[in-house]
């Protein structure tokens, strides 16, 4: 299992030894087809959640790729691996709510006064999944995962819309926070188990980690011309 | 207390602590300055590429303030219920050794000469009762030539770029014909234009308005400041704004003044110490020094000295004050005192603009400070007879660096998708073609607007909390429309296929949880009247005369400009009336 969280100074561990696979200099020891071999079956292999059971995980799979699904514009929250991030980000001092401030009272009060639960992320995902998966088995007699398209976005446009409440928690608070953690794991560097093969980035023609731009600063409406890198250095 | 430990002592690892800090110590003077945040060093926080992480950066905000220690409440108005601000958002407050200097964006504005004194410039210009009812509209009581040799200086220590108008009196360059008179050009030459800078450019030119570059403190060039400080040339690596700068190019406290100071002798830095108060004697009028916590032993300490600045960041020096009982606190039914008076933000509303496919605005690259803005409605430049507000705003494209989590939360809403396959389909749309247009504006101060503190939150050192009482006004509202308005023919002249723009409209509340600027203001004001005033004009308290209050508190309005220029210029000017008169004979610069 690969440490959670960079350090502040370090990448990971795991980028770092990726960042060796794919230096000359192991590559030319080991040639090709070992190391190549070494990382396909590390990307086959199914991530294992520690923070989520796998029904859980199930929810969040099938919830993150209606909100970003593959389409013609190219790969979802599935292929991205959404869910591992956000499994990976309940481990860190954010899924811990670190840097809110989580004193009482707890006053509920006008929604443009923010966020007033006292709720972290960690609490938020449990409280929010048992909810909506009780609402959906009420209302269709089965598992969220396990519908089909149009009555997973259904059941997601009333929970936006703010008619569905899941006990402890609105149902409007709970979608954002699956939204907002669904962006970040589509377009957060892969360090973070996201973004696959940098895959969120080549939709937008963000290039990642390069954070040089001397040379381009103003082309006159050209799209840049490089792909992207990411921090370990991989590229796509 | 027996001994004195230093000459002064600072509050606050930001720019004006660290401006103020330099001054004291080259004045001879002992300073220890005590910063509540952990030591921090370009060469560790902003080290490639672990620094070039979005996630890790603007999004879990790590330099930012930690809310879990000490946080603020809000309130709309005065009858409802302040509530914490329990998750950073609407604004980002700094933390840690060079504050939110560190990480900020770099615009590095002077002030519109018109700005220092527009309460008397609205009623020579329109009469008394121009001024809405309940308006608390001020003077600083300083004027732009008094002040300009200070922002001179600030811009030479932060080695700002930009292009002149006037200097001397004689014109110069293709600057903002509405700036003041500068007495020097800007030390580096102006940045580059962005793609979408240049395109706003010709089409503000097109439209009739006037466009200048905003001044950045992003180095065009290596560059040597006169604390012979070091800054390499900005590459526009577009991770700027909530970043430290792996290049070294932005002007922070940590790479432009603080490797001078840590070499003076006389100067000690303390991290990791929360300051809890100032101490004052049985007179109330003098303060012996500040108590505060270490916060990894958690263990209270006190510190004496003769002078005692407050540089913790406009609202933190004006919860201290409240905290120690320096000035009276700010009653808006009674209209009385002054600590909290004049609580002041600023309006800012970004509308986008969508240029054919063909063109691709690359948003991602940029620097904090760069841009186009145009002044033709901003401060008193235009004529507010007809329009019947107080105010204005400048409007600009500043492509700080537009990352993908971001651009991917922010899209979308209004009616229009924020999720699924058409969602997707319009983020990669607005990403690529899209170009973002603010109206950066003023924010007047009103009588039922201001900060006090709590009664129900404490922070995790057992002190009441600072409570927030701010909402936009119909003044304000009706000054972002108007300019706003203004936007149009910019966006036809670019050749928009679509426009959003965006305003504040009637009634709307301030909201939390979105991110306006962490630009505020007030609370703690200069001025000529210590009834309506906290500070003299040199930004001594008129309470407690050994101590200055240096930061944006100072500001009696929210100007359209970003004001850490004008925090520079005023900690300069402060420091060296402190320098030529205080220390001379310490007391009252000026007689209440
Ligand atoms: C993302 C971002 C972008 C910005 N961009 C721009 C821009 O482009 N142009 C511009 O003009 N301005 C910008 N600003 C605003 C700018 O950062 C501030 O105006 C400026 O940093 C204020 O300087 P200061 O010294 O007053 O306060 P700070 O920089 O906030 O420093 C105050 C210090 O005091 C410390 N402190 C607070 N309370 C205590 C206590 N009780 N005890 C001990 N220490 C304490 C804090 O931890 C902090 O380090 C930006 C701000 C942010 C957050
Ligand atoms: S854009 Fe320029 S000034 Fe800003 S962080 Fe990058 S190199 Fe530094």
């Amino acid at each position: 299992m690969p440490p959670k969280e960079p350090t502040l100074t370090r990448p990971l561990r795991r980028s770092f030894v990726k960042g060796l696979l794919g230096s000359t200099s192991f590559w030319m020891v080991s040639g090709h087809s070992h190391w190549a071999e070494a990382l396909a079956q590390e990307a086959q292999k199914p991530y294992q959640p520690t923070f989520f059971t796998p029904e859980e995980y199930r929810f969040v799979e099938a919830a993150t790729e209606r909100l970003f699904p593959q389409d013609q514009h190219g790969p979802g929250a599935r292929g991205l691996g959404v869910a591992e991030f956000i499994d990976r980000q309940m481990e860190s001092p954010y899924g811990h709510g670190d840097n809110w401030y989580m004193s009482a009272p707890f006053v509920q009060g006008p929604a443009n006064l923010g966020y007033q639960l006292p709720f972290v992320p960690r609490d938020l995902y449990q409280k929010g999944i048992a909810g909506l998966e009780a609402y959906t088995r009420q209302q269709h007699g089965k598992s969220f995962a396990d519908l089909r398209a149009p009555a997973q976005e259904q059941i997601l446009t009333a929970l936006e819309g703010g008619s569905v409440s899941l006990g402890d928690i609105p149902g409007r608070v709970f979608f954002e926070q699956l939204r907002t953690n669904t962006m970040e794991g589509a377009f957060a560097d892969p360090l973070y188990g996201g973004n696959k093969g940098l895959g969120g980035w080549l939709m937008l023609g963000f290039p990642g980690a390069r954070a040089d731009f001397m040379d381009w600063v103003n082309q006159d409406g050209e799209a840049y011309p490089f792909g992207p890198i990411s921090i370990s250095g991989e590229t796509a | 207390m027996t001994k004195k430990h230093a000459d002064a002592i600072v509050v606050g690892a930001g720019w004006a602590g660290s401006i103020l800090a330099k001054e004291l110590t080259e004045a001879g003077l002992s300073v220890i300055m005590l910063e509540r945040g952990s030591e921090r060093a370009t060469a560790v926080e902003g080290a490639y590429p672990e620094s070039i992480d979005e996630l890790r950066g603007a999004i879990r905000k790590r330099l930012f303030q930690n809310l879990s220690q000490t946080t603020v409440t809000v309130r709309n108005t005065i009858d409802q219920t302040a509530l914490p601000y329990r998750q950073l958002a609407a604004f980002l407050p700094g933390e840690g050794v060079g504050g939110a200097g560190l990480h900020w964006s770099g615009v590095h504005f002077r002030v519109s000469p018109e700005d220092l004194r527009l309460r008397s410039s609205v009623v020579e210009r329109y009469g008394e009762k121009f001024i809405p009812e309940g308006m608390n509209l001020q003077d600083y009581g300083v004027t732009y030539a008094e002040l300009e040799p200070f922002f001179d200086k600030a811009e030479k220590v932060f080695g700002t770029s930009g292009e002149a108008y006037k200097v001397n009196g004689k014109i110069v360059g293709n600057g903002n014909i509405f700036d003041g008179d500068r007495s020097d050009n800007f030390p580096l030459p102006v940045m580059k234009d962005t793609f979408t800078a240049s395109t706003f450019r010709a089409a503000a030119t097109e439209a009739g308005y006037h466009p200048y570059s905003l001044p950045a403190a992003n180095a065009s060039r290596q560059y040597t400041n006169p604390y012979g400080c070091q800054m390499g040339p900005c590459n526009f690596c577009g991770y700027c704004s909530g970043y430290d700068c792996y290049l070294y190019s932005k002007a922070s406290p940590n790479v432009n003044v603080l490797p001078a100071l840590r070499q003076d002798p006389r100067f000690t830095l303390i991290s990791d110490a929360h300051v809890l108060r100032v101490d004052l004697d049985d007179t109330r009028a003098k303060a012996t020094g500040v108590a505060y916590l270490e916060t990894k032993t958690q263990k209270e300490i006190s510190l004496s000295a003769d002078l005692v600045i407050l540089s913790a960041f406009q609202f933190h020096n004006v919860h201290l004050m409240l905290l120690s009982g320096i000035g009276k606190p700010y009653d808006p039914v009674s209209n009385t005192g002054t600590t909290g008076r004049n609580f002041v933000y600023q309006t800012i509303t970004s509308s986008r603009i969508w240029l054919p496919s063909s063109k691709y605005t690359n948003q991602f690259i940029g620097a904090g400070g760069v841009g186009v803005a145009i002044d033709d409605f901003n401060s008193m430049n235009f004529d507010h007879g007809p329009l019947g507000f107080v105010g204005g705003s400048p409007v600009w494209v500043n492509q700080a660096g537009v990352k993908p989590i971001a651009a991917a939360i922010g899209t979308g809403g209004g009616g229009t998708p924020r999720w699924g396959s058409a969602y997707k389909g319009a983020l990669i749309d607005t990403y690529k073609h899209s170009i973002g247009v603010d109206a950066h504006g003023s924010n007047m101060a009103y009588r039922d607007v201001y900060l006090d503190l709590d009664p129900t939150w404490k922070d995790a050192y057992g002190q009441p909390l600072l409570r927030m009482t701010f909402t936009w006004k119909d003044n304000d509202i009706r000054m972002n429309q108007y300019v706003v308005s203004k936007i149009e023919p910019i966006a036809r002249a670019m050749g928009a296929t679509k426009a959003n723009l965006v305003h504040l409209n009637a009634g709307q509340p301030f909201d939390t949880r979105h991110y306006q600027t962490t630009h505020l203001g007030g609370g703690a004001i200069m001025g000529t009247d210590p009834k309506t005033s906290a500070l003299n004009r040199y930004l001594q308290s008129w309470d407690v005369s050994n101590v200055f209050v240096i930061g944006s508190n100072a500001f009696p309005q929210g100007m359209g400009y970003n004001p850490t220029g004008m925090v520079a210029a005023l900690a300069y000017w402060a420091a060296y009336h402190i320098r030529t008169t205080y220390l001379k004979s310490p007391g009252p610069l000026v007689q209440a």
